[in-house]
């Protein structure tokens, strides 16, 4: 088992989201410590780890902290996205089920970094039962002195509060996540402005995913080199995957960067699912493009490698598909999902979408033809960089890598002629 | 409008944040949940409540997936249908859910006790097929295990 055990060390513990029992396993020593180093050190720190974006973009998060004007005479904001909705992905639900303290640390940590006294946690509205879990976390941590005013006598005040949404996959998009928390629809933003200049209320804002924030106090207590080792050069440390589909024994996994795919299934997951072959993998959340067997054997789980392979490490929602399934029937599901997740706000997403999902009705009614095959690849041309956010790539990808790899799947669908009227002798 | 612990409630959520409007999303689950669905005298109420025109409250009502304008039953029965609950099962479980209840989805029986809908992904990716009956999550489900579940409900 190459399995790791950084941020989901705790997950077994009794009892494991009081603070009595984090305080006991070493809880908030990295806090103390962070407090005690001066905000470029923790901001070095943090980039030094090589640690990267959880929640999909990959971006290095000390660089994004470092954006942040400090010097700016107006308040700074730090704001965890746990809108978790990206298809393939239940990750950071049970780093906040079953370790609130790790999260909040890290969350403490970050806002002292960029001069932050409020923080949120944006977290999606479905988790509702977490939104307990988490206030009364704080609300210890309060108690304690972890939260509040000058903190540890440190003249650092924090506070977090627990902002729920109400069902939209585009607010796990950082800017549509900041209009949903202003009040607004979850329309996403024109990008530059960066949020990390004009963010939440025009203010410098950083969005970090949970499992990014939850990797901070670690960094902090053990060092960037010790945590960067854990994984490859250019993504430090461990991750968290979220194995699901044709596997003996789907969960969540936190594993070394860099750790074979093909290990993650056979090893972690117990293997294919009643012994039947591999046929496709989504390796990194429904948005990034599906790879074939042949792929999956040369993938291994950093960002580099999925690259070179065709694909994106993503948010680590691992998709695993077995000989039974129709690639046609996966990608018509997956269009549909975009289509009714699709804001609304930009044409080529909204109408593209729409149109994607018209012709594929049409091609699992028995009407299509080759020529929509074209028209398919067509539409995807005309979304793919002209939308207003990264959805419409995100809608894109997972088709036009599916008619790469298995366009056998969707031509069985098409109808063979069109119907010919015999005269009648 | 509501009850003093309700009104207590929306009190310190507006509270809470630097900016008011902010209280918008949580202040219409607020409402959801003590009446069911947004009822318009909600959304005017709410509208007040933090200097908004009620259109702009309804405006943001409307975006929502968890926001719901019309009656939903007394168990929202959300069957969550994409991917990885697909591979493993999800359609044959709506397939079960309808024939059983004999409504389709978006209906609500005539008693008026469950409504079916699909839902996209719950977050429920590694326990799959999974379903939220209103806000509680059921996971690994079969459709023996759902016949169970809904024998079960009060």
């Amino acid at each position: 088992m190459a399995e790791l055990k950084v941020l989901t060390a705790r997950f077994g513990t009794p009892n494991s989201t009081h603070i009595d029992t984090y305080l006991r396993d070493g809880g908030y020593k990295a806090l103390e410590k962070a407090l005690k180093m001066t905000q470029d050190d923790v901001i070095n720190e943090v980039k030094k780890s090589a640690l990267r974006g959880r929640g999909g973009a990959g971006f290095s998060a000390g660089v994004k902290w470092s954006f942040v004007p400090r010097q700016l005479n107006k308040p700074k904001y730090l704001v965890c996205n746990a809108d978790e909705s990206e298809p393939g992905t239940c990750k950071d639900r049970p780093l906040m089920e079953l370790d609130p303290h790790q999260l909040i640390e890290g969350m403490a940590i970050g806002s002292y970094a960029l001069g932050a006294n409020l923080s949120f946690i944006y977290i999606r509205g479905e988790y509702w039962y977490l939104i307990d879990i988490l206030e009364k976390a704080i609300q210890q941590a309060k108690d304690r002195g972890y939260l509040g005013k000058n903190i540890l006598g440190s003249g650092f005040d924090h506070n977090i509060i627990v902002h729920p949404g109400a069902g939209a996959y585009i607010c796990g998009e950082e800017t549509a996540l900041l209009n949903s928390l202003e009040g607004k629809r979850g329309h996403p933003r024109i990008k530059p402005p960066f949020p990390a200049v004009v963010g939440l209320y025009g203010c410098p804002t950083v969005v970090n995913n949970v499992e990014t924030l939850a990797a901070v106090p670690h960094i902090i207590n053990k060092g960037a080199d010790w945590y960067r080792e854990l994984g490859t050069e250019k993504s430090g440390g461990s991750k968290m995957f979220s194995l699901s589909g044709h596997v003996n024994k789907p969960g969540n996994y936190e594993v070394r960067m860099g750790y074979p795919l093909m290990d993650l299934i056979n090893i972690e997951g117990a293997g294919m699912r009643g012994g039947k072959k591999l046929k496709a993998v989504i390796v990194g959340g429904s948005s990034v493009p599906i790879i074939n067997a042949e792929a999956a054997a040369k993938c291994n789980l950093d960002y580099e490698s999925c690259q070179s392979v065709g694909t994106m490490l993503g948010s680590g929602g691992v998709i695993v598909m077995d000989e039974t399934v129709d690639i046609f029937e996966t990608t018509f599901n997956l269009i549909r999902f975009y289509n009714h997740e699709s804001c609304g706000w930009c044409t080529p997403c909204r109408e593209g979408t729409d149109w994607l999902l018209k012709i594929f009705k049409k091609i699992k009614a028995g009407m299509g033809e080759e020529s929509d095959l074209d028209l398919i690849l067509k539409l995807c041309v005309n979304i793919e960089g002209r939308s207003h956010c990264p959805l419409g790539e995100a809608a894109v990808w997972p088709i036009t890598s599916a008619l790469k790899h298995f366009s056998d799947d969707f031509k069985k669908h098409l109808r063979k002629s069109l119907p010919v009227l015999t005269m009648a002798k | 409008m509501f009850s003093p612990e309700i009104e207590k409630k929306i009190d310190n959520t507006i509270e809470k944040y630097p900016h008011k409007r902010s209280a918008l999303l949580p202040l219409i689950h607020i409402a959801q949940n003590e009446q069911g669905h947004i009822t318009e005298e909600a959304i005017a109420y709410i509208a007040e409540r933090l200097d908004l025109v009620p259109v702009e409250v309804y405006e943001v009502a409307t975006f929502y997936s968890m926001y719901f304008l019309d009656p939903i039953g007394k168990y929202n029965l959300q069957v969550c249908r994409t991917i990885s609950c697909m591979l493993c099962g999800a359609y044959d479980l709506i397939e079960h859910l309808q024939n059983k209840l004999n409504i389709k989805i978006g209906q609500v029986t005539s008693d008026g006790r469950f409504r079916l809908t699909e839902v996209e992904c719950l977050g429920s990716c590694s326990t799959a097929p999974a379903m939220q009956i209103n806000f509680d999550y059921h996971e690994n489900l079969t459709p023996e295990k759902v016949d169970q579940i809904l024998a079960k409900l009060p």
